[in-house]
């Protein structure tokens, strides 16, 4: 298998060179090779998994000396492979037409394939400094994919943050290993895997990595940098970041959580889950503020890590308590989603791009009627907003429904703080994933129905059937994952079980039925629910022609609410968001509404404004700039000294350091 | 392994005090040419404590770092300096940041310390490296204390070089020092020497402010 990654990541780094030297008259070459590097990674990872192989490591000469690069494939990274080559591969063909679009292709055709080998070296690393070289190529690379718009000052601000913030993530990881390493000097997983932190140690490094990888991931309150950054790249890198390195990120909490950091005390799951809580609820409600449409996207992605994160928290709980069969559920509720999530957010995302394309609008508030010159699009992105609402028969649903499968069994945690939580975050959750389908409503009905609100809507062309046929792939997936899940928990079962020891892992043998817990416990089956769906749709269809009266009547049309034909009065999104910023948007973002009211006699038209503050960035992040701004400000004062108080500094450092060398001795 | 009270400790122990003496009074100087006349008698015991280590360590190699010490330092930079003073019209008086008095407690304090530092930290190792090393320590803090203390650029460039005289005394005290690092020490003090004089001709006696303003108004930022 390790052996089968060798051609792939030559093929990106030929795609990333042609890239480099031909420019944009590269452009299949790099997304051909890289579509096909990416299929070659998931047929290779599908098959890795089907078969149940054991794992294999290799150890290159590359790197440090002495120490050398070890990488490493199990069930865990194979099935992280698997997704991320998926993804990557319908992505990849998409781009091929997208490409051509896009006007600073020479900015990103190299660095797109060097983004994907990140990806795909950071699940097979197994050595700190290996994992923490991909990760950062991973993230350098998506960081010059952000700047590829860098002529809008908006990019230039995002890209910042981002970069802020990876370091951030990234100082962290680096503690955390050294912590994992204890000081022996051995940096490989293997000899971490089995090194005994005392509490104290083992919680720091926990904190630290929950900050590492949760700042590249998205989690609140480290996911301001995500929304600015991924709406701000190309749409295809957009899905890449958004629906696959999320992913990567999640795989590196896994993987140092779950695997490296021994066994977890059960509060680790309790902080887990209630972050999940927090970031599910807190990502969608900044989504349902949002008329930006890839910017909504984006924080539709913190809320899909928010449920994955809950997932992850509710194994961790049941592992700590011994409780395998139900850590297995939640660990596979969760991997189940992180697949579903990169699928229909990818999707999406190809389709906020496809509009982009159309129409060159990101702000909903300008489009409107695009279902008519763009049914194909319209229709696939349908399906994946039914699919991200976790609405039946599609994957959200099943993952969903799982993780609601290890909510409802929380009771059974000893701990009383659990006993109580765990139903304050399922009621989170659920919130969360009504809100999730209120926020698609919205975003349908304004991008799609009605009727164009700007020209530019109004002329818009249905895409290529190249960019059509990788989106029409994606929404396949999530309808077949949806009505057959087993064929994905099937390659998640390995992975859940060999990561909660001691369980038999779900129950999947009940088909069609999908009863993870066993046959006495709740059952779904996306089969039976397509069938009974289409037999009552059927029947209603029936009923409403072969019985509904056929005597003819004749009246003025319906005006569908606007007589006034101007599109300017449709009901807009921010419309359509306003009463839930009226519920939650007082308390979660200080959103206060100042209506002005034009005096008797004057002509000026009464306007609505609306002014909402971002609890987080408020809280946290304004103050903190404040600070360093603050301190970086005194310490200017150190750059326009004379050489003789320069020398002073020194020397009273110098004494400094001597006395203390002095005193401890 | 020669220990207290024979003839190869007394000697390196009476050049070594003799060159942290010579050290303290650079401190209280205040004209510019007795600052010149004391560090080429620095440079000279220098010479002379190097020798001594030479035959002391039966080390031959010494003797050349006793000779650079001898015609560099004792002899070429301090009569450069000194045509450098006439030929510049540099002040002669020196002033101060700190007062005289002042500097020399300071200067009492670093000894301590340094003593305090060295003692502890090399028991292991032959009471002839012991006293070497802490006298050397004091020498080079003494050096750097120089170059803060005084605003005049001849006497910081004396400072810099005082401390490296230091330099050069821990290494020559150490048994085995490669000559390579005496050569290397020697040289990079030529280049100061030089850089430091091209430093004179540009900025004269304004050393001590090295006008940011000027810059700034030059290049036309407002702060």
């Amino acid at each position: 298998m390790l052996t089968a990654l060798l051609p792939v990541l030559l093929a990106y780094g030929a795609a990333s060179l042609s890239g480099i030297i031909f420019g944009r008259r590269a452009q299949v070459v790099v997304y051909g090779l890289s579509a096909l590097a990416a299929a070659a990674t998931a047929l290779a990872a599908a098959r890795f998994l089907a078969a149940g192989a054991a794992p294999e490591s290799a150890l290159l000469p590359l790197g440090l000396p002495w120490i050398g690069a070890h990488f490493r494939i199990d069930s865990l990274s194979a099935f992280f492979l698997f997704v991320i080559g998926l993804a990557a591969t319908l992505i990849s063909v998409y781009a091929l037409d997208y490409g051509k679009h896009d006007a600073e292709a020479g900015r990103v055709l190299p660095f797109y394939p060097a983004f994907l080998a990140g990806m795909t070296l950071v699940p097979i690393a197994a050595d700190a400094f290996s994992f923490l070289v991909c990760w950062e190529g991973m993230s350098v690379a998506s960081w010059l994919l952000v700047l590829a718009t860098h002529r809008q000052a908006e990019t230039r601000n995002a890209a910042f943050l981002y970069l802020v913030m990876a370091s951030l993530g990234v100082g962290a990881l680096l503690l955390a290993f050294g912590l994992l390493a204890g000081g022996q000097g051995d940096y490989s997983f293997a000899a971490m895997h089995g090194a005994a932190l005392d509490r104290w140690r083992s919680g720091l490094c926990f904190v630290l990595i929950l900050i590492g990888t949760g700042s590249k991931a998205g989690m609140v309150p480290l996911h301001v940098w995500l929304p600015p950054a991924h709406a701000s790249a190309p749409s295809h890198v957009s899905a890449l970041m958004s629906g696959v390195m999320t992913k990567v990120a999640l795989y590196g909490f896994i993987r140092l959580a779950f695997d490296l950091a021994g066994p977890a005390p059960w509060w680790w799951g309790a902080v887990v889950l209630l972050l999940g809580g927090v970031t599910a609820l807190l990502g969608v409600l900044y989504a349902v503020m949002q008329h930006d449409l890839k910017r909504l996207l984006a924080y539709h992605t913190v809320e899909n890590i928010g449920i994955v994160v809950i997932g992850l928290g509710l194994a961790l709980a049941f592992r700590a308590d011994g409780l395998a069969l139900l850590g297995a559920l939640a660990l596979a509720a969760a991997l189940l989603h992180v697949f579903n999530h990169a699928m229909f957010k990818s999707l999406l995302f190809l389709g906020s791009g496809a509009v982009l394309v159309a129409t060159h609008e990101r702000d909903m508030e300008h489009l409107g009627g695009l279902i008519h010159p763009m049914p194909v699009t319209a229709f696939v992105f349908l399906i994946g907003a039914v699919a991200i609402s976790a609405l039946l028969p599609f994957n959200g649903f099943v993952s969903e429904w799982l993780t609601f499968q290890a909510i409802i069994n929380g009771a059974l945690l000893p701990q009383w703080l659990l006993k109580f939580a765990v139903p304050v975050v399922g009621a989170m959750l659920a919130l969360a994933a009504a809100l999730a389908a209120v926020c698609f409503v919205k975003v349908f009905g304004t991008v799609f129905l009605g009727r164009a609100r700007r020209p530019a809507a109004a002329e818009a062309k249905e895409v290529s059937a190249l960019m059509l046929a990788p989106m029409a792939g994606f929404a396949a997936i999530c309808t077949l994952v949806g009505v057959v899940p087993q064929s994905i928990l099937g390659l998640v079962r390995p992975v859940a079980a060999s990561l909660i020891p001691g369980g038999p892992g779900i129950e999947l043998s009940d088909w069609p039925w999908l009863a993870p817990l066993g046959p006495d416990h709740s059952s779904y089956s996306g089969i039976v629910i397509l069938l009974a769906v289409t037999f009552l749709t059927a029947l209603s269809v029936l009923v409403i022609h072969r019985f509904a009266s056929d005597r003819l009547r004749r009246s003025a049309p319906w005006d569908c609410g606007f007589p006034d034909p101007r599109p300017e009065t449709q009901y807009t999104a921010s419309s359509f968001a306003q009463p839930i910023r009226r519920i939650f948007g007082s308390i979660a973002f200080a959103a206060t509404e100042r209506i002005d009211m034009p005096g008797p006699g004057e002509t000026r038209p009464a306007a609505i404004e609306v002014s909402l503050s971002d609890p987080v960035w408020e809280g946290i992040y304004a103050p903190t700039a404040r600070l360093v701004g603050l301190l970086s400000e005194r310490l200017n004062l150190l750059q326009f000294q004379t050489i003789r108080r320069y020398l002073s500094l020194m020397f009273a450092a110098l004494v400094l350091l001597l006395l203390i060398v002095a005193v401890s001795q | 392994m020669p220990g207290f009270a024979t003839l190869p400790y007394d000697v390196a122990h009476v050049l070594d005090t003799l060159v942290l003496v010579l050290s303290f009074a650079l401190l209280y100087q205040r004209r510019l040419f007795g600052v010149l006349t004391i560090y080429a008698w620095q440079a000279l015991l220098l010479a002379a404590a190097a020798a001594w280590q030479a035959y002391a360590q039966d080390a031959p190699h010494l003797y050349i770092t006793a000779g650079i010490a001898l015609v560099f330092k004792a002899i070429i930079i301090p009569i450069a300096l000194h045509r450098i003073i006439v030929y510049l019209d540099i002040h002669r008086t020196i002033e101060t940041a700190l007062g005289v008095g002042a500097t020399l407690t300071v200067g009492v304090a670093l000894v301590a310390l340094s003593i305090l530092l060295v003692l502890p930290v090399t028991t292991a190792s032959g009471a002839l490296t012991r006293e070497s090393l802490a006298a050397a320590l004091s020498v080079v803090l003494l050096g750097l204390l120089m170059m803060i203390t005084r605003r005049n650029a001849v006497s910081q460039v004396v400072g810099f070089m005082s401390l490296e005289n230091g330099l050069i005394l821990a290494a020559v005290g150490v048994k085995g020092m490669p000559l390579v690092v005496e050569l290397s020490i020697a040289f990079s003090v030529m280049v100061a020497f030089i850089i430091f004089g091209v430093f004179f001709f540009h900025i004269r006696e304004r050393f001590d402010t090295l006008d940011i303003h000027d810059m700034e108004r030059f290049r036309g930022e407002r702060r």
